[in-house]
């Protein structure tokens, strides 16, 4: 299963792979290099520096989760899904083989915008453990709120809502291109109750060693969610919730 | 051993709509099992729920032994199904689906590499496996999905009328492909509209009708319980009015001068009808069954008629 699945979106890289890595370098030069260079450091590092682990970050939760959602979904559509039904895969083996295809995209996609940053700025990196953790953590998270779209989704237009109304705003107001101590105090709370914000400072803090929010909350938020959500999925899969009439 | 059993199964579907209104049948081990009926009479309905694609609302299952709602993925590894409609990604290749499919139930590649192969040699696409599902003819994607459903060896082949919209010729290469498989030991239920393929190839019958089993049992009682028989008789020269009104036990309606369509009634042996025209210095060139018996049945059974 994992087979197919990472063979999909390889066979279909053009589509899969390219386009991310192309927005996150065009976020380089505009806001990197562009503007970036008129932009006082924060906390010593250049803006650069500063905005690179967050487009690192944008670019696996959006591919992490389009990778499930539009998998999942395609083959919910042209009914494959059932391949995999009637089989004896038990349904957690189900989750784990959606949720490690779109892992492998998210990190695949992550490394290479990851390396393209050379190009532009001088990357450190305080603490590995964190750098991984975090990534890693956060491929799983998205890719298991892909799998739930999917399931949800009764058409096309079910697995672009989320991505389009919640995903993508939550995460440009996650702190990718502003540290939020620079916000009016009623936004600094507010900008608190966006898990995002967590899991890009989190992994911003193992790149340049400092946070806006505490490291070891936002590593605990991503396993609650991480929890909460392989919960929710495994009881719609065996309730069989867009699966089986 | 009963392959499998069911007990007064029971679906109603979101909408209200009572699919199954307390079905039970079973069939043993080594069957060629045909499961009839009329469109929306419950067969894919019943199929889905062994298969695990549709949930009941009450009833028992049970797959060589085994509870459905207690080992459900131990009956799955017994079960191998083709369903009515293509289900398989149509962006993949033949080769890969039935490989794939192997590894769901956890057959090693290489080894599910070498049975696709004798698979895909054995149902005419191993010449295709490179291709990409949706070129392939309508006939070949029903043997594709064949080959993936028999892939992991299933005890139970469960298909839901794989030869729909396929050619006569492809058909009786299907026919004799499953005939093949059974006797090899592998149970199928069959689920057709053609009734000639019923008739000529399953043991036991079940006739489900609006959600229930109206008929269950041997092909060969419930096809000896058909009362008349009407057979097509191609003579050599045109019959006369008296020799055709001289004969007995039967109704006759002459076609045309030199066919006649003879029904059989109060127990008359068709033998003696053949005496009669021999009798008569009657050449018989050829005779046939006017219609497939099973199809007699069925529709008297559907149409609520009585047999006695």
């Amino acid at each position: 299963m994992v087979r197919n699945e990472v063979s999909r979106f390889l066979r279909i890289w053009m589509q899969t792979l390219i386009p991310p890595v192309i927005t996150t370098v065009l976020y380089y030069v505009i806001f990197g290099s562009f503007i970036g260079s008129q932009i006082a450091p924060i906390h010593g590092f250049s803006y650069m520096q500063f905005i690179v682990p967050g487009l690192v970050m944008m670019a696996v939760i959006t591919s992490s989760f389009s990778n499930v959602v539009g998998s999942f979904y395609f083959s919910k559509f042209q009914r494959s899904i059932e391949e995999l039904l009637v089989s004896p895969m038990p349904f957690w083996v189900l989750i784990a083989g959606y949720i490690t295809g779109g892992v492998v995209r998210g990190l695949l996609v992550g490394t290479i915008t990851l390396l393209v940053s050379l190009f532009f700025t001088h990357l450190v990196v305080s603490n590995i453990f964190f750098v991984l953790s975090f990534i890693l953590l956060t491929a799983i998270l998205f890719s298991l709120a892909g799998l739930l779209n999917g399931l949800y989704a009764k058409n096309f237009d079910g697995i672009s809502i989320f991505p389009t109304f919640v995903l993508t705003p939550l995460t440009y107001l996650g702190g990718i291109f502003y540290s939020i101590a620079a916000l009016p105090p009623f936004w600094q709370s507010m900008s608190k109750l966006n898990p995002i914000l967590y899991m890009i400072n989190g992994f911003r803090y193992g790149f340049l060693g400092f946070s806006d929010v505490s490291v070891a909350v936002s590593f605990w938020i991503l396993v609650v969610c991480i929890s909460v959500l392989f919960g929710i999925n495994w009881h719609l899969f065996r309730k069989g919730y867009g699966l089986r009439s | 051993m009963e392959a499998l059993s069911i007990q007064n199964l029971k679906k109603t579907y979101a909408t209200g709509v009572q699919a199954l209104q307390g079905v039970s049948l079973s069939v043993l081990e080594g069957d060629f099992f045909a499961l009839l009926g009329p469109n929306g009479a419950g067969k894919t309905t019943i199929i889905g729920i062994v298969t695990g694609l549709v949930n009941k609302t009450a009833g028992t299952v049970r797959i060589f032994g085994d509870d459905l709602d207690v080992a459900p993925e131990r009956t799955r590894v017994h079960i191998g199904v083709v369903p009515q409609e293509f289900n398989f990604n149509i962006f993949e290749k033949v080769e890969n689906i039935v490989v794939s499919q192997a590894g769901y139930y956890g057959i090693p590649r290489a080894q599910a590499m070498r049975d696709a192969e004798v698979l895909l040699k054995q149902l005419g696409l191993w010449e295709k496996r490179d291709a990409q599902s949706r070129m392939l003819s309508g006939g070949m994607k029903r043997r594709l999905m064949i080959a993936r459903a028999l892939i992991h060896r299933p005890r139970l082949l469960i298909l839901d009328e794989p030869t729909a919209g396929v050619d006569i010729e492809l058909r009786r290469g299907m026919w004799e492909f499953l005939a093949k498989i059974n006797n090899e030991g592998v149970t199928i239920i069959l689920t057709t509209h053609y009734l000639e393929e019923a008739e000529q190839l399953c043991k036991n019958v079940a006739i489900i009708n609006k959600g229930e089993i109206i008929e269950h049992g041997s092909m060969r009682e419930l096809l000896s319980t058909l009362e008349n028989e009407s057979f097509l008789f191609y003579l050599k020269d045109p019959i006369s009015d008296v020799v055709l009104g001289a004969l007995q036990h039967c109704d006759i309606h002459q076609v045309d001068p030199t066919t006649l369509e003879v029904t059989l009634k109060d127990g008359a042996r068709l033998n003696d009808f053949i005496v009669q025209l021999a009798r008569a210095d009657v050449t018989i060139q050829s005779m046939r069954n006017k219609s497939n018996r099973l199809e007699e049945i069925f529709l008297s059974l559907i149409s609520g008629d009585t047999r006695e």
